[in-house]
């Protein structure tokens, strides 16, 4: 051997490729995860712009005209249709009302998405069907009694700098002041906190800016803990507040002992909005009912309707929230039914809560995008009322009018604080916010949008007049809240609103006495008196409150569970899912234990054989990872239904207190061979004696 | 037995000869060196994809074999697969996936080797190299020959899907299926690999043959001497 030659053939050549196998072993991960992107063969189809023929247009006047259309109709159909497999550029997430759920609909196609199962049992979610301990069961106890609805209202999605992130919705339930956390992951809900100060809530849910915190205003005052007194301790004993939950987002929960609530007199409060930019650190709450009427028809007293509106003024409630959470911090709160409150000695001693007075009864108040203004809408007054921030933080360093309510909370002067008022017309009640300085508010008895100008930095974004009523559009009828893209974040898309219709009278076929809401569309993409309706949108499945419209592509929503054995309450992988493999049947005295998985189209085992009264514990896991490979489970006569998406595991225990031979089987049409997806549970009489049993 | 050794790798290169032509001698060695690095690389990159479009699979569903394993949709084809009856993809070249690893490390080692052997025997040592592109693809074939044959007849679909040989290139179908398969980066880096090692052979010929041709006149000169 030439050794030269051999020591200049390492050193030149082999070394060095051999560095670079080392240097490719260390790369070739990185490039191979791009080597297996996946490319689809068939791709989607590129729009081309389209120029209708002679003979197309002919067409499509004769289908016009029989179907008797005229050109705005096939505009806003050309506006809202949705061409097979495309998708809606924003979610509106809506408020079920008295179903208890939220519903999801995509815009502008006005298309029912789904629901999501929140207060209320539902069965295709499987939510509430997982046998005799459904967590879901607990979380829907009020006092150990079980109250399976709610009567949801104000979702918020969870902000960052006041817009929305996308990742948690929050939902109020007026009837029993809950609040739940809704994981827009799986767009399941994932805890549900009950107010242990009161019974109905009204302004919940809607968040700070951050989502610090997720705040609950009440509405029909009452003894705080749900305590008794008779009306005639209304002024001494009923009390408002308003409660701060603490949101912990690395937990994806409200925290609760971090959480804590004020007392507020014992008006009723009404709807509120958090400040933002300019108004960061404020919340914002109406009230109506500082009459403190206590109502009694039946004894001669004039009803609550006229009690409660007698006097021209309410109160507008301004509380600082971070010197709430400091006077909380510092130990200042009293503990009611083991919640910490904050008394109204304190807000007063501590300069946390300032009143404003408002006109009579008004609904909705709304915070403008810049946090600069505070729109009160008048309800039983045709003007909406606009505060300015920068005059309440005046009046408030201005010190005491020498005005206060009858708790002694500090009364601002209504000409202090107020920047302008507008008349819009008949029952305004909500305000939304665009990107062109406008606001636009419903109009509940008018059924009707207005859209008006805003002053201040607005002014100069449209042409019109500050402070001035610019057009009203006809809605269908009775609107109540409405709802525009990104229409209450920092920065609105103007494109978008849904008049939230509450009679739908003649919009639709007749469906009994019962009819169902009306979503309508309107395009708020122009200016001046350009606001058409384009769609209207049935919706027979509840009364819908509120709702908020977020961009789809903020939403990073899983395809499938992240793996195998997924359990959604923890959001982890459950080392308690059984894997293909380690199905089985044990037994540990009267306790059964079934290790079960899914697959297209066979449970594993087939059979379970348990005897009368063994409390079974059943665990399946699909085993699934195709995009809506979803397969059900359900045990007739025994109330059990689940629904098992791909990668999820659940875990359900019941006892099996009636013999028989069940059919389970797959409730979710899954494969060619769903029908087959079944087995038998086999629960074995007392009566057969232990010997036949075993 | 110096002389069969000395026969089989044949001749060493004189130091001034070397010098004098370097690149004469390092050419066979540059193009081998390229190859093998070529082939060790391989393992990282697919060998062969195929793509299934079926209506309820928008997005399609993918498999990539690698010489040592599979990824991709494996567990839902295998779902699939199971209504026809055929054997789950993991129970396929289980040998073959075992061992390539080490069966390209032996390639390289004896491509390597073949730099250093400058007589005719040197191709020996690189068929293996030169075959590995064929026989990665007959014994593809014959896989998927065998598991297309081998149906469960009592798989639930039996009557529906007969037995059949699924294509190994090109266009095929299977049920609602399309598939489309081609061969991958890894593939062709082992064809550029065997390709690469026939042009060195082209220059080790070159370089070699005249040295080995001028001892072997040398000894046989000797041995008419002697």
């Amino acid at each position: 051997m030439n050794g030269l030659f051999t020591s200049r053939l390492v050193g030149r050549f082999i070394a060095p490729a051999m560095a670079a196998c080392v240097a490719l072993s260390v790369a070739a991960p990185e490039a191979l995860a791009q080597q297996e992107g996946r490319r689809r063969r068939g791709g989607a189809q590129e729009a081309k712009p389209i120029e209708l023929t002679p003979d197309q247009v002919g067409q499509l006047t004769r289908i016009a005209n029989d179907r008797r259309l005229n050109v705005d109709d096939l505009l806003a159909a050309a506006k809202t249709f949705m061409p097979s497999g495309r998708h809606d550029e924003y979610v509106l997430f809506s408020s079920g009302g008295q179903s208890g759920q939220v519903f999801a609909i995509g815009v502008p196609s006005m298309r029912l998405l789904r629901s999501i199962a929140v207060f209320t049992p539902e069965s295709w979610q499987g939510y509430g069907f997982a046998g005799d301990e459904d967590p879901v069961h607990k979380s829907l106890e009020i006092n150990g009694k079980p109250v399976l609805w709610g009567d949801t209202h104000h979702p918020a999605l969870s902000e960052t700098k006041g817009e929305y992130d996308g990742e948690w919705l929050f939902i109020g339930d007026k009837a029993n002041a809950r609040v739940a956390v809704i994981d827009l992951r799986d767009w399941e809900t994932k805890q549900i906190v009950k107010n242990p100060l009161t019974i109905s809530d009204h302004g919940a849910a809607f968040v700070t800016p951050n989502t610090e915190y997720v705040v609950e205003g009440g509405q029909y005052a009452t003894v705080l803990g749900y305590g008794y007194a008779s009306p005639e301790q209304y002024k001494e004993l009923y009390r408002g507040m308003v409660t701060l939950w603490k949101f912990d987002r690395a937990r994806g929960r409200i925290d609760e002992s971090q959480s804590f609530a004020l007392e507020l007199p014992p008006y009723w409060q009404d709807l509120a909005d958090a400040g933002k930019n300019a108004s960061d650190g404020y919340i914002f709450i109406n009230s109506f009912n500082s009459e403190m009427a206590t109502g009694g028809v039946e004894m001669g007293n004039p009803p609550f309707e006229a009690g409660a509106s007698k006097r021209d003024m309410d109160y507008l409630h301004i509380i600082d929230w971070r010197k709430a959470e400091a006077a909380f911090k510092a130990g200042k709160a009293k503990q009611i039914n083991g919640f910490p409150v904050l008394m109204l000695d304190t807000l007063i001693a501590d300069g946390i809560m300032y009143f404003a007075p408002e006109p009579k009864s008004p609904h909705g108040v709304d915070v403008t995008p810049n946090g600069q203004f505070i729109v009160v809408a008048g309800k039983l007054d045709p003007h909406v009322t606009v505060y300015s921030i920068d005059k309440i933080k005046a009046a408030i360093a201005a010190g005491s009018t020498g005005k206060t309510d009858e708790y002694g909370v500090p009364v601002l002067d209504f000409d202090a604080v107020v920047e302008a008022q507008v008349e819009l017309g008949l029952g305004p009640l909500h305000t939304q916010f665009d990107d062109k300085g406008y606001a636009y508010t419903s109009l509940f008895l008018d059924s009707a949008v207005a859209r008006w100008t805003l002053g201040g930095e607005y002014a100069k974004l449209n042409p019109e007049q500050p402070w001035k009523l610019v057009t009203k559009t006809p809605v269908h009828y009775n609107i109540g809240h409405l709802c525009a893209a990104e229409g209450d974040t920092t920065t609105p898309d103007g494109l978008y609103l849904i008049s939230m219709s509450k009679w739908s009278v003649d919009r639709f076929l007749t469906t009994g006495p019962l009819l169902p809401q009306n979503f309508q569309l309107l395009d708020i993409a122009g200016t001046g008196t350009a606001m058409p309706v384009i769609y209207d949108m049935p919706l027979g499945v509840g009364e819908p409150h509120y709702a908020q419209m977020i961009k789809a592509d903020k939403l990073k929503s899983w395809k499938v569970y992240p793996e195998i054995g997924w359990n959604p309450h923890t959001q982890k992988l459950d080392p308690r899912a059984p894997k293909k493999g380690q199905e089985g049947v044990t037994r540990d005295g009267n306790n059964v234990l079934v290790k079960m998985t899914a697959v297209r189209s066979h449970f594993f085992p087939e059979h379970v054989e348990v005897n009368e009264g063994d409390r079974v514990t059943w665990r399946i896991t699909a085993i699934e990872s195709a995009q809506d490979a979803t397969h059900g489970f359900c045990i007739g006569g025994y109330n059990i239904n689940l629904s098992l998406e791909p990668g999820e595991f659940i875990e359900f225990t019941f006892v099996a207190d009636r013999a028989g031979t069940y059919p389970f089987y797959c409730t979710e049409f899954c494969s060619a061979l769903h029908l087959e997806m079944m087995g038998y549970f086999h629960v074995k009489p007392k009566s057969l004696g232990s010997a036949e049993r075993e | 037995m110096a002389g069969i050794l000395h026969t089989l790798i044949g001749p060493r290169v004189p130091l001034e000869e070397l010098r004098a032509r370097r690149w004469r001698y390092l050419t066979p060695t540059v193009f081998f060196m390229v190859a093998r690095v070529l082939l060790l690389a391989s393992i990282y990159f697919p060998y062969w994809h195929m793509e299934l479009d079926a209506p309820q699979y928008p997005d399609g569903l993918f498999l990539t074999a690698y010489v040592n394993h599979l990824t991709g949709d494996v567990r839902e084809i295998d779902g699939l697969n199971h209504y026809i009856g055929m054997r789950p993809l993991g129970e396929a070249a289980a040998f073959e996936r075992a061992v390539a690893v080490w069966a390209i490390i032996a390639m390289f080692l004896l491509v390597e080797g073949a730099a250093f052997v400058h007589s005719r025997w040197a191709v020996l040592l690189a068929i293996p190299a030169l075959t590995f592109p064929i026989a990665f693809l007959v014994d593809l074939y014959l896989w998927m020959r065998t598991f297309g044959l081998s149906l469960d007849p009592n798989a639930p679909l039996s009557a529906a899907v007969k037995p059949f040989v699924p294509t190994v290139l090109g266009e095929g179908g299977i049920g609602q299926f399309k598939t489309y398969a081609e061969l991958g980066t890894g593939y062709w880096m082992a064809v550029a690999c065997a390709a690469l090692t026939v042009v060195g052979f082209f220059f080790h010929r070159r370089a070699y043959k005249p040295l080995f041709d001028r001892n072997r006149r040398a000894s046989t000169a000797r041995g008419a001497s002697a």
